[in-house]
């Protein structure tokens, strides 16, 4: 019998090397891989089983990492994501990589391991049985289908190549792979957890278990003397700045620790800084008294009046309001009218890595924050305004970032762990588990919304009404800009002369709602899409007509009065799925002949999207620069969160130079480094980043050409210390040590900046809030299965009109993990405080429940975009949770109204409305 | 400081058991997530761990004088891919629909009865197999219906310096059938709304010479349907049973409202689960989830 206390010796097998360490035996194996055998490349997601992006083969058997404890490793043969030597891995990498199968790379140690699993055992798997082997790691990016297709590819051995490489000048438009997907599959990426410097001190936030509450600490310096390793309790007294950080300069009110009372569950009032066993095993039981009071949850409660309001500054707990008039609506004409109450929860990010990083003091008054971040320079000027100090006294390092989502545009550990790093001036890290996650980070807004619309008989639309409002939770977060989008995108993608659109954020007891993929339009297209088939219904006109009819076209005005110039291509993708529109009726029909007890049916969404924030300026700089030994290199700062902006502003910069993308080194988003280029949200990057990279590489282009006097047709090779232009058969030689150079070997550079045009909103919400919109179709058949309420979707179809796919395999990622977050709102997902805090009871979809999924990409060029290129990131979720219930109202006659329809709202609607 | 015993024999593991208060760990699917839990909002607690892993009795699944032994480590997958008859269809589909591929590996049936989760997705399986649990104990051994076992919700009979040391089912004739449905929000990795589970035995004649029915996650721990199990008696198994289902016959659920579904909604889809459930083992079309 072996009886261990504290620590014991094991050995095993690890990637085919014997290994022996002394560890605790209690510890599980995925903390021994990561902290005592320094293999970051499996990953700690949820520590509970829940999500699989710790699995490795133990004895050749997949397993969670996180489960198993290290005493149960003594003796067995494991297999890592690191492993060098197993041939069947070498396989799915590279088709990983061919396919697009890894966008953040989190769940793809995960994902490579359950299928070298399965491969192993079964070389010839059918779909099905990949599935199978795939159902316990989530992902949230991809969809699924591209990891899918890449394992059955692997299968199949030499599966259709996907991936190319372009020659010079022809880089836009072609899938060329991930810039950093190599790094993904071998495990050698370092997001937020998977590195930091040794001598860190560890940090705890203790946080609030209740949603109201006034609290004391009591004796923090007590607590300390008698926590041996501990080395401080900071609180709000501690912090050097303002304790407020917040998405707007004048709502920065979002305390980094709370100071006499918490508005929400998992709400830090304190951080313990020391040792990381101390800090965690401390009993924090008597450290702070609570005293609780009643909240006010959910819109109703927060409007309620007989509560006290949550800040003194906004006494009836309204945040703001939107507001977009325009035309008068009356009767006239109208010969249908539809109107409805639509109601979403929170929804949560569930990106599979947890929020982690460190901040480091460098001893001149200087920090540098490493976290995973969608936003380094945001993030740059909360930590400078919580520590007091300028921004250019603060570096934010962003680690690869495992899922985003807009969830990681707030910072919930950079500006704690710089207040705590320059405190006790050591580096500090702090890493939150997968429920202090969950508690406290930010959420998709839940809505309520009223909405009418009306029509004319041929079905032109003559108004639309709406008034919209958002359970903004405690902060003001991105509050504001979800009640400022909601009703500019309210009317949904289509022409209608009168509008009027109302919007209200209310603050709740609840985590803050923040930014996430859409800013509240999803939410406002639930409604405005189930209203158009009301009146599609009413009118007798096809949904799909009915929705090309009214789309709003090149030459056209918005609801806020812009006439789109060009790129709107919403018609073309309705024309583009008529096709698979007919036949997907024609399905439901055939199918719905003989009376079962699953019916089918057909839906369609529609949607538009605004590129870039809402009426703000927002540009973004790139730098291009080559040095004396010729190479060429772009500052790029536009974060990459798994959507692939490393690779597109790669491939655009090849292009605006003209010379292969191979060539083109990068350096990534750190603030010291690279110039400001946004927040990687609002589908921007692409749009704004890339057109900067468009114009940085252009102004290089000119400046070697004017070097070499030649004209702009010239060809450039850059080689080793040289540069050589060729024009009409006469060959310069541009010698690159010739040159001036600056400090860092850099001989010739161009640069590019991009501010998107657009104006103010006035009173009325009359102006060009955005430079250019997306639009989209999608269209979906599901089955609904009358007994149980459940939906099992069938196929989806989706256009999408994004001006140009600067990568299509990227384009189709996005889109696909798109659909799949959406079909998680529209079918499973609700966040509800202090219950759906982990990822078993908060559910997100598996691979088992995304359908085939069919692309056509639609390219009505925008021109202010790089290569005519907009936005997909948003676009690719808004139109999914309309489809799918319109497809639930084909199939069965029942109109959802409240997402998620889980099973039991279906079955209920299904109980009420005497549905077949 | 905490001690972590992984002892090879049971002896050794009721010695320890019988001596302090230990956690026992075999798979690993039920304390690792409870401990992840609270150390969200507390410290990380030093719990003496009773590893049972290392004990090659435990394992195994084998027939002897008409009764089948579980060991209580054996996993969902060595369930799952186990040469078994007919009876264990429905333990085996179980086994293919707990959790993830990643679960089934390590998860074990002693854990899940131990857990005594209302929505156990083995429990229901067992209960109509009339499974009963072999318990090792200091002062003995005992052997307990799997209903008697699990005593509440999250609860057992389990004494303290008791061990599970296997789950021992009855054989049955070889024309029996078995079937298990479970209700889910999403296709994998999914905590059951509803599960439903039959042990039909045919006699020579190919009607119902006993009926065994149950529905999970629909009350503190699993429901026998003895009402309906009595009227399928003598019905002919290729009949439609489900002409038998009547809503009264699930009066003895006590389903709850939950993150998961509403308590009426369980006890409607336990009806045509077991309707269901009843018309796939009749017509020999089974599928492996209810929707």
């Amino acid at each position: 019998m072996n009886h261990h206390s504290t620590r014991t010796s094991i050995s095993f097998k690890l990637n085919g090397k014997a290994i022996k360490v002394n560890i605790n035996p209690f510890e599980s194996l995925a903390s021994l891989l990561r902290k005592d055998l320094g293999l970051t490349g499996t990953k700690i997601g949820c520590d509970a089983g829940d999500c699989g992006a710790c699995t490795v083969l133990l004895d050749g058997e997949q397993v969670c990492a996180c489960l198993v404890s290290s005493a149960q490793a003594d003796g067995t043969n494991i297999e890592t994501v690191e492993s060098q030597s197993n041939p069947t891995l070498d396989r799915l990498r590279d088709a990983f990589l061919e396919y697009g199968a890894a966008q953040c790379g989190i769940c793809t140690p995960g994902m490579l391991m359950a299928a070298t699993d399965l491969l192993t055992r079964n070389k010839a798997p059918d779909r099905a049985q990949i599935a199978d082997a795939l159902g316990g790691v989530l992902c949230r990016c991809t969809g699924y289908e591209p990891i899918i297709d890449a394992i059955a590819a692997a299968a199949s051995g030499a599966g259709p190549l996907s991936s190319e490489n372009p020659d010079a000048g022809h880089a836009v438009g072609a899938r060329v792979q991930r810039t950093d997907g190599s790094a993904k599959v071998y495990g050698t990426e370092k997001f937020a957890d998977d590195d930091a410097p040794d001598n860190c001190l560890w940090l705890r936030a203790i946080r609030s278990p209740h949603p109201r509450a006034t609290f004391e600490i009591i004796d923090p310096d007590g607590f300390v003397n008698s926590n041996p390793g501990i080395e401080a309790v900071l609180t709000a007294a501690d912090i050097q700045g303002a304790n407020g950080y917040g998405i707007f300069s004048h709502l920065r009110h979002q305390p980094v620790f709370a100071e006499t009372r918490v508005r929400h569950r998992g709400e830090p009032v304190c951080a313990l800084v020391g040792d990381r066993n101390a800090v965690e095993h401390a009993d924090i039981s008597t450290l702070i008294r609570w005293n609780e009071d009643p909240p006010a949850l959910g819109i109703d409660g927060g409007l309620d009046s007989t509560k006290s309001p949550l800040h003194e500054d906004w006494p009836d707990n309204v945040l703001i309001r939107g507001y977009v008039e325009k035309g008068h609506i009356n009767g006239a004409a109208v010969a249908a009218t539809s109107e409805g109450h639509f109601e979403t929860a929170f929804v949560e990010h569930a990106y599979i890595e947890p929020e982690a990083g460190f901040a480091a003091p460098d001893g001149t008054g200087r920090v540098a924050v490493t976290a995973s971040t969608q936003a380094p320079y945001m993030d740059r000027d909360e930590v400078a305004h919580v520590l007091g100090i300028d921004a250019d006294q603060v570096r934010i390092i962003p680690s690869a970032c495992g899922g985003g989502f807009g969830g990681k545009l707030d910072v919930l550990v950079q500006p704690m762990l710089a207040v705590a790093a320059m405190k006790m001036n050591r580096p500090v890290r702090t890493l939150l588990n997968r429920i202090e996650s969950m508690a406290s980070s930010t959420k998709r807004h839940p809505s309520k919304i009223w909405a009418r619309a009306s029509a004319d008989k041929s079905g032109r639309l003559l108004s639309y009404e709406s008034d919209a409002t958002f359970d903004t939770g405690a902060y003001a977060s991105w509050g504001p800009t979800v009640a400022g989008r909601v009703p500019v995108h309210a009317t949904g993608p289509y022409v209608v002369p009168n509008v009027c659109n109302k919007s209200a954020a209310i603050f709740t007891n609840a985590n803050p709602s923040g930014a996430f993929r859409g800013f509240g339009v999803p939410q406002a297209a639930i409604a405005n899409e189930t209203l158009m088939d009301d009146l599609a219904e009413q009118l007798g006109i096809d949904r799909l007509e009915i929705r090309h009819l009214n789309a709003i076209r090149a030459g056209q005005e918005t609801a806020t009065g812009q006439v789109l110039e060009h790129s709107a291509g919403l018609d073309q993708c309705l024309d583009a799925l008529r096709d698979d529109w007919q036949a997907m009726l024609a399905d439901a029909d055939a199918f719905n002949k003989p009376a079962g007890r699953i019916r089918r049916g057909a839906g369609i969404g529609c949607m538009w999207y605004g590129c870039g924030n809402t009426s703000l300026s927002n540009p973004s700089t790139m730098r291009i620069t080559i040095n004396t030994d010729g190479i060429v290199t772009v500052y790029n700062g536009a974060v990459d969160i798994g959507q692939g902006s490393y690779t597109v502003m790669r491939q655009i910069c090849a292009d605006a130079v003209s010379i292969p993308v191979e060539q083109i080194e990068q350096v990534t988003g750190d603030t010291d480094l690279t110039a400001d280029a946004g927040k990687t949200s609002a589908s921007r990057q692409t749009f704004v980043s890339g057109k900067a990279a468009q114009l940085a590489g252009e102004d290089l282009r000119r400046n070697i050409l004017v070097l070499a006097n030649a004209g702009e047709n010239a060809e450039i090779v850059i080689e080793a210390g040289v540069i050589r232009v060729i024009e009409d058969n006469v060959r310069r030689v541009i010698e690159l040590e010739s040159l001036a150079a600056d400090s860092d070997g850099v001989v010739l550079e161009g640069t590019g900046t991009y501010d998107p045009p657009t104006t103010p909103l006035d009173d009325k919400g009359q102006g060009t809030p955005y430079a250019t919109y997306g639009f989209a179709a999608q269209i979906c058949l599901a089955d609904v299965h009358l007994d149980f309420g459940t939906v099992m979707l069938r196929r989806f179809v989706a256009a999408h009109d994004l001006g140009r796919a600067i990568n299509p395999t990227l384009v189709e990622g996005q889109i696909k993990g798109g659909i799949a977050q959406g079909i998680g709102m529209a079918l499973m997902e609700e966040f509800i405080p202090g219950r759906t805090e982990n990822l078993h009871d908060y559910l997100i979809p598996t691979c088992g429940d995304i359908p085939p999924i069919e692309i056509k990409i639609i390219e009505d060029p925008e021109h202010h975009g790089p290569y005519g290129a907009k936005g997909i990131g948003e676009p690719a979720l808004v139109p999914t949770p309309p489809a799918i219930f319109g497809a639930i109202r084909h199939a069965t006659g029942i109109v959802v109204r409240q997402a998620p329809a889980l099973p039991h709202r279906v079955w209920k609607l299904l109980q009420e409305g005497n549905s077949p | 400081m905490a001690n972590y015993f992984q002892p090879d024999t049971i002896e050794e593991a009721l010695a320890l058991k019988a001596a302090s208060p230990l956690t026992v760990l075999a798979g690993g699917t039920d304390i690792y997530p409870a401990k992840v839990t609270r150390e969200a909002w507390g410290p990380r607690m030093e719990q003496d761990i009773l590893d049972i892993s290392r004990i090659a009795s435990l394992r195994g699944i084998e027939r002897s004088g008409g009764t089948w032994r579980i060991g209580a480590l054996a996993t969902w997958t060595e369930i799952a891919k186990a040469s078994l008859p007919g009876l264990f269809d429905a333990l085996k589909l179980a086994a293919i629909e707990i959790g993830g591929r990643q679960i089934q590996n390590r998860g074990t049936i002693a854990g899940n009865i131990c857990n005594a989760s209302p929505a156990a997705d083995g429990v229901p399986c067992l209960a109509v197999m009339d499974a009963s649990v072999e318990l090792h104990g200091s002062h003995g051994t005992r052997t307990v219906p799997v209903f008697e076992f699990i005593d509440g919700y999250r609860s057992t009979i389990l004494a303290g310096d008791e061990l599970v040391t296997a789950i021992l089912i009855p054989e049955k004739p070889d024309a029996t059938r078995a079937h298990f449905l479970k209700l889910g929000a999403r296709r994998y990795l999914v905590i059951s709304i509803t599960m439903a589970a039959c042990v039909i035995v045919p006699d020579r004649d190919g009607n119902i010479a006993s009926a065994a029915i149950s529905v999970g996650a629909c009350s503190e721990k699993a429901v026998r349907l003895d009402a309906l199990e009595a009227v399928l008696l003598g019905a002919p198994l290729d009949s439609d049973l489900s002409g038998h289902v009547a809503p009264s016959q699930f009066n003895g659920l006590s389903p709850i409202d939950d993150v998961r579904a509403s308590g009426e909604y369980r006890r409607a889809s336990a009806i045509q689960a077991v309707n269901e459930l009843l018309r796939q083992v009749s017509n020999g079309d089974v599928k492996r989830i209810a929707s």
